[in-house]
């Protein structure tokens, strides 16, 4: 749709770290400007060395990365003109105040004078931090401090912002507000946004388009639908008020198994489930199947696929268990037995 | 060009405004100089009358002595800011942005440079105030407090490179509490190179420390001999611009370990 080039090409990235740990292993990204992409991925799966390598701060053992039409590799200088960075951790300094961090990475890209003031004071506004731009960083909350640091990223009007995990370590409300911030952040005219989480709920959330990244690489990539979509439909869930005999068990699946777009139908005892491309539109249709064969229905429940259970498809484990478990993330092939899961 | 001066200045800046926010540092920076001159200006009193000894009063001697173990022990330290800065993701945050490289190691420099010459300038003033005569006068103290701020070069370059390659605390508290006190005491610091061993005499004559007091002691001599003070502040001078390129190549190292 859109002519002009993407505001982010990796391609083949390769990073390997002292001590054989091997970070990234083919890693390849394409972000559309004007979009907001986000690299989904358990902690140790490669989304901050990507980051690193994007914006300049490391350099890959291989491979290409392209920023804002230059070549991360050639010329760092001008990619670093034209990104806004807020890292993992703050990096904002704790003993100035947040006005004259402001100020300080203004003037590092060449901001002067009367349009330096103004922008850190319209930034300040901005992010609810104008009475606060006055006290020394150390005394903001989590939340203040995690502003400051997007609005630093912000201060010399960058083509392309990375976001590495802007909401981790914060607490529920902060991450709300977080969330607000950079939805509207989104609709800023031509700006192109590149987020990484181990959020699902977060990249669900704010992401045109994800990338899941598990030990190095990208596994699958896609709009937050789209991924959920290849699961192949939703899961519908039918209650039954008495577990029906093996006849008429064998008559319902053959009912249900008709209508297009419905599959996998399953019955245990007097749990009836089945995949559906379109689950609340397969309700009705089921049910007067039912109906039809004389079995009455307790409940009926319709699950979307989270992006849980696309991470579980992809990387064939449980997103929370690759979390929990990053340093067995980053070597060693997926053992055998772990792919029967991904169904 | 212009671009490296302004970015080192306002990085300079945001160091220096950084200590003067700290007041618990600043004092105890410039408390323990005057611990050092009082205590071993009262213990030490009487070494003068010691035979070769060749000053007249012990505190005359020994302010060139406390302005340059000071030097030392206040840069040794800067491996330590540069660690925070690491751990709290401030050096990479710059790192992301156009600013010089220069200027970043720069800013260092010079930061240490007007804090160690502030610091020296006091601890002259306060053995002013104690009664010590400068002979050489004004030409001969500010050749002192240059040679320690080119030795405070020396060490806080040293420092920061260990900060950047160990990147560890302990080892930045290990190696200084090993080196300040054998640094310092084998130097001319506190006793006249006449009554030290002579294994010690020897051994000071490679120490950079002994280098900042001989350049700085003879300046400050009612007859200075400026073939000492130029031989010892050029070695010092070269050493500096070896530490500080060295700082500059670990700053690379750190960018490949990112």
């Amino acid at each position: 749709m859109t002519t002009s080039p993407p505001a982010v090409q990796a391609r083949d990235l390769m990073k390997t770290y002292p001590g054989d740990v091997r970070a990234l292993d083919g890693m390849g990204v394409t972000v559309a400007a004007g979009t907001v992409f986000g690299l989904l991925g358990p902690n140790g799966a490669g989304k901050s060395t990507t980051v690193k390598i994007l914006t300049t701060l490391a350099r890959p053992d291989s491979g290409t990365a392209v920023v804002a039409g230059h070549d991360a590799l050639r010329h760092p200088d001008r990619v670093r003109r034209a990104i806004g960075v807020v890292a993992q951790r703050s990096g904002a300094d704790p003993v100035a105040t947040g006005r004259e961090n402001l100020l300080l990475q203004g003037r590092l890209y060449g901001v002067r004078g009367a349009d330096l003031n103004r922008r850190a004071d319209e930034l300040l506004a901005r992010f609810d931090l104008a009475e606060a731009g006055k006290r020394q960083v150390r005394t903001y909350s989590g939340g203040m401090q995690r502003r400051l640091d997007v609005a630093l990223g912000l201060m010399h009007r960058p083509e392309v912002l990375f976001l590495d995990e802007p909401t981790t370590g914060l607490d529920p409300e902060a991450r709300t507000a977080m969330w607000e911030e950079i939805g509207r952040l989104a609709g800023d005219e031509g700006l192109t946004i590149l987020l990484t989480t181990h959020y699902l709920e977060e990249a669900d959330r704010l992401a045109e388009r994800i990338a899941i990244v598990d030990r190095g690489r990208v596994v699958a990539e896609g709009t937050p639908d789209e991924l959920k979509g290849e699961l192949h439909g939703d899961a519908v869930h039918v209650e039954l008020r008495e577990a029906p005999d093996a006849v008429d068990g064998t008559l319902i699946r053959t009912a249900l198994a008709e209508f297009a777009g419905v599959r996998e139908v399953a019955l245990d005892g007097r749990r009836l489930s089945a995949r559906a491309d379109d689950g609340p539109a397969a309700v009705p249709h089921v049910l007067t199947a039912l109906e039809q064969q004389g079995v009455a229905v307790a409940s009926v429940t319709v699950a979307r696929p989270s992006l849980d259970d696309v991470y579980l498809r992809y990387a064939g484990r449980r997103f929370a268990d690759a979390d929990a478990a990053p340093e067995a993330a980053v070597p060693a092939p997926v053992p055998a037995n772990t792919s029967g899961a991904a169904r | 060009m212009s671009t490296t001066i302004n970015q080192t200045w306002f990085m300079t800046q945001r160091q220096l405004t950084a200590i003067l926010r700290q007041p618990a540092y600043l004092v105890i920076t410039l408390i323990q100089p005057v611990i050092w001159l009082f205590l071993f200006g009262s213990l030490f009193r009487r070494v003068v009358e010691l035979p070769g000894f060749g000053a007249g009063s012990y505190l005359d001697y020994l302010v060139p002595g406390v302005v340059v173990m000071s030097a030392v022990s206040s840069n040794m330290w800067a491996g330590m800011g540069t660690l925070e800065e690491i751990e709290r993701g401030t050096l990479n945050r710059f790192l992301t942005t156009p600013v010089s490289r220069a200027a970043l190691m720069n800013a260092n420099v010079v930061q240490q440079g007007i804090s160690t010459g502030i610091q020296s300038v006091v601890i002259v003033l306060l053995g002013k105030i104690g009664g010590a005569d400068y002979p050489g006068g004004v030409a001969g103290l500010l050749i002192l407090v240059l040679a320690s701020i080119v030795l405070g070069t020396v060490f806080g370059a040293f420092s920061n490179a260990l900060g950047m390659l160990v990147r560890q605390r302990e080892s930045i508290i290990g190696i200084n509490t090993f080196l300040l006190l054998p640094l310092t005491f084998l130097s001319s610091a506190f006793m006249a190179p006449g009554l030290m061993p002579s294994w010690m005499r020897h051994v000071a004559d490679f120490n950079p420390v002994n280098w900042a007091l001989v350049a700085g002691r003879s300046a400050m001599s009612a007859d200075p001999d400026w073939g000492d003070v130029l031989s010892r502040g050029g070695a010092l001078l070269a050493l500096a611009a070896a530490a500080v390129w060295l700082s500059t190549r670990t700053f690379r190292s750190y960018q490949k370990s990112v």
